[in-house]
């Protein structure tokens, strides 16, 4: 559930920065649609439907597709199909802010061509019902499982789509090396930055901005709350506050991998990263997520057999 | 918007006595409605129906494109009833309970109700909720009916008659609390210059009902409740419930029977539940030990149920009780095990197996509405006033072929509230569904689910057929009737009284 809010407000502000950044565009520079679809892994599945991209393709299939299972409306419906079935867990404050954020994007996609018309109301209105919903999770839920599990969801689908759009936009951006230094490519590095919120946070850390530094603070910032490493670091917490294994330790593998993870970014430096290959190293992080991804369902909500049925308490000492 | 040309038609109206003449527990409401600026009522009942759609209080339409929900019709006008008037339903509730609980457990040990003839054996053994399976079970503390709703009606005469027992997990709950909170926030000053009782409380006491079934060895109970799954119509009330009492919302899939115990699944591994508040029919229960080819339930759970390792709510076999040819023998139940009369009177029930009630019903099928026992949801039933000749002639055919499975009743004239209709008001038909709980001591919600038929005319309440609902308020005023019967003890069940 979590995880699709934020998706949902990560598709949106993709979108909203790249309507910005395409506004600032020198005149007859091409515009740059694909790589947005490129930052939902939907690369394949929209050329195939759509061919060449364009504003009007692109947006209308990362917003409002019902086919398109990371689409904001598809995202929306999903979270709130979820938080249907656990809607006894959750507070009501979070099912009633959920739902309307749910019948705001329906109601939207019932009129696809006003809610467009004024795109920046629309993207707004979905990032602040996502700000929205997490704060009145933050503020009502207990610190207890549900909220962990809640957590750790949202923290890797953050961490997930920071590298994505590090990995889309470093590899774009570094092609257009006759850019480099005009005034374009500044905005162009900016636009990278305000994708994941992170352009003020950035400019306090690093100052002027540098292509190294840029992918330093997305991805190893430790403070950064859309950083990866950040991001990665509180899910690992989460983690274990969900299986009680002290930190530092692990039981199960998705302790193991994302344990692994968290301190192979805080021991990293940029440089060797950038010279080893960007994309290949965000390419094995994204494997790697994955996993730990599928590690959590198979070890907390695969069902079991009731041969292995064990009262919480002996499990624990196993 | 005011109610100067509201018409009561001829009609018992909940809310006026005549034309501009509320009635005095009404006059508050009536008073504030007829303050309000113009279109802002109009104003109100959309932003309740907003908030309603919010909240998500909504069913799925079948047959339109995946997602379209709607909210279950609720209109601004709340019925009233007065302190007396709860009064006497609270206690008439009370004693019918406390009589078909002792009905049930009759019937599945000794049936000394069945033998001394006061209800023929044939109708209740062939009754299709009776359940072969719970000969002999002592329910835990004696309780088989747990959670009852019973359908009221208000006739022409100005009396209140019982119209149904429904004894198989009632829904319709979760309405009254959600629209309670709604109306509340729609008409503030009512609420702060009147003395409307509560019913915030129902998942409190739901939930101190459950635990009282725990086993005794059992010092902090885990109960659940569990549901067919998120494609039931009422998968909003089975989560809403968990959510309010704070437990967990299960489906049989997150069940298992091991150790002669239920686990649940968790992601800390399995625990132990004690009670189980389920939402499921008999039918689905236990594949084990009820039908074979469901896929809802636990497998083996009767089995842990009869060793007294867990507790069921409502408990299984008491359906029995809510068979329509059942209905027509409860104020003999009631005088059989109690000793006293009826508190709340039956609607007239003509039992087509009595010779004389036969010829009776033959002689007047126009006048009647004829029920077939074994059929609902309207099937198999004739109303007289709205039938044809041919459909008439037809109908007695079948009655005097099959007498044991029919029932007549006559046709009543429901009390109407007023609605909101367009931009104006008028009269429509209602029924009321309290909700009783049977735990340590009887208690009775005041308030309950008003059902109102929409549609001009209709008598038909169901949401199916275009159905709404309407807030309840129980004024308070005469003392608190003493909540418990004192015949409910476990220990007391056996009849109190052979007199037929």
């Amino acid at each position: 559930m979590s995880r699709y809010v934020e998706r949902a407000e990560n598709v949106a502000r993709f979108i909203e920065v790249n309507l910005q950044l395409m506004l600032d565009a020198p005149a007859g520079e091409g515009q740059q649609w694909l790589p947005l679809v490129n930052t939902t892994g939907d690369h394949e599945e929209f050329t195939k439907r759509h061919g060449e991209a364009n504003e009007q393709n692109v947006i209308q299939f990362l917003t409002f597709d019902p086919e398109n299972p990371n689409s904001i409306l598809s995202c929306v419906r999903a979270a709130r199909e979820n938080a249907r079935t656990v809607r006894e867990i959750i507070s009501s404050e979070m099912w009633l802010t959920l739902n309307k954020f749910y019948l705001m994007v329906t109601a939207a996609a019932e009129n696809e061509a006003v809610a467009l018309a004024n795109p920046h109301d629309f993207f707004s209105e979905v990032k602040n019902a996502s700000h929205l919903f997490n704060g009145i999770s933050a503020s009502t839920m207990t610190r207890a499982e549900s909220w962990h599990f809640f957590h750790l969801g949202r923290m890797l689908e953050r961490a997930d789509k920071t590298s994505r759009i590090l990995d889309v936009k470093y590899f774009i951006l570094l092609r257009s090396a006759e850019d480099v230094g005009t005034p374009f490519d500044d905005i162009q590095w900016a636009a990278v930055l305000r994708s994941a919120s992170a352009f003020e946070m950035y400019r306090k850390r690093h100052g002027r901005l540098a292509p190294r530094r840029v992918v330093e603070f997305l991805l190893l910032d430790r403070q950064f709350p859309r950083a990866v490493s950040h991001s990665l670091s509180v899910a690992r917490d989460s983690l274990h506050a969900i299986s009680g294994t002290p930190l530092g330790t692990f039981r199960y593998s998705p302790e193991k991998l994302l344990g692994q993870l968290c301190s192979e970014l805080v021991y990293a430096s940029v440089d060797e990263i950038v010279e080893s290959g960007l994309h290949e190293y965000l390419d094995e992080l994204q494997t790697t997520m994955n996993q730990v991804g599928a590690g959590i369902f198979e070890t907390f909500f695969a069902f079991k057999t009731p041969k292995s049925r064990k009262p919480a308490g002996q499990q624990q000492r196993q | 918007m005011r109610f100067d040309n509201y018409d009561v038609g001829g009609f018992f109206d909940e809310l006026f006595t005549d034309k501009g003449q509320p009635r005095s527990l009404g006059r508050t409401l009536v008073n504030n409605i007829q303050s309000l600026p113009e279109g802002e009522l109009l104003n109100r009942q959309r932003a309740a129906e907003r908030a309603l759609l919010q909240m998500g209080i909504t069913f799925n339409v079948y047959g339109e494109r995946a997602g379209t929900e709607k909210i279950f019709p609720f209109d601004l006008i709340p019925r009233i009833v007065s302190a007396a008037e709860w009064s006497r339903i609270e206690k008439g509730l009370k004693q019918r309970i406390t009589a078909l609980n002792l009905f049930i457990n009759d019937l599945y040990h000794g049936q000394k109700i069945l033998k001394d003839g006061v209800v023929p054996a044939e109708i209740v053994l062939s009754s299709k909720a009776y359940r072969q399976q719970c000969r002999g079970f002592k329910p835990p503390r004696g309780i088989w009916c747990h959670v009852t709703g019973t359908d009221l009606v208000r006739h022409g005469d100005g009396q209140v008659y019982v119209l149904e027992d429904n004894l198989r997990c009632p829904s319709g709950v979760s309405y009254v609390l959600e629209n309670r909170a709604v109306m509340k926030s729609m008409f503030p000053q009512v609420f702060a210059q009147s003395t409307i009782r509560p019913v915030a409380n129902y998942p409190s006491r739901l939930r101190d009902m459950l635990e009282y079934l725990a086993p005794d060895q059992v010092t902090s109970p885990r109960c659940v409740v569990l549901t067919p799954g998120i494609y039931n119509s009422a998968y909003f009330e089975h989560s809403f419930l968990a959510q309010q009492m704070g437990i967990e919302l299960v489906e049989g899939k997150d069940l298992v029977i091991d150790d002669g115990q239920v686990w649940m699944r968790t992601t800390q591994g399995f625990e132990r539940v004690d009670v189980i508040y389920r939402r499921i029919d008999d039918d689905f229960l236990d594949p084990e030990c009820f039908r074979p080819d469901s896929m809802l339930g636990v497998p083996g759970l009767m089995e842990v149920y009869k060793n007294g390792n867990v507790a069921l709510a409502n408990a299984p076999g008491g359906g029995v009780a809510d068979d329509k040819v059942v209905y027509a023998y409860v104020p003999r139940i009631i005088k059989y095990y109690l000793g006293e009369d009826i508190i709340l009177p039956n609607v007239p029930t003509y039992i087509c197996s009595e010779e004389k009630d036969l010829k009776y019903v033959l002689e007047h099928l126009p006048e009647l509405v004829v029920k077939a026992a074994n059929e609902s949801g309207g099937y198999g039933m004739l109303v007289g006033p709205h039938a044809t000749a041919a459909q008439c002639a037809e109908f007695a055919e079948k009655v005097q072929a099959n007498p044991r499975n029919y029932i007549a009743q006559p046709t009543l004239a429901l009390s109407r509230v007023p609605t909101l209709i367009g931009d104006h008001f008028e009269g429509r038909h209602v029924d009321l569904r309290p909700y009783i709980l049977y735990g340590k001591e009887i208690t009775v919600l005041p308030g309950g689910l008003t059902r109102v038929a929409l549609k001009k005319g209709s008598l038909v309440v169901n949401s199916s057929q275009g159905g709404g609902s309407k807030d309840t308020w129980v004024l308070a005023g005469a003392p608190e009737m003493d909540s418990s019967h004192p015949d409910t003890t476990p220990d007391r069940l056996a009849p109190q009284s052979t007199a037929a």
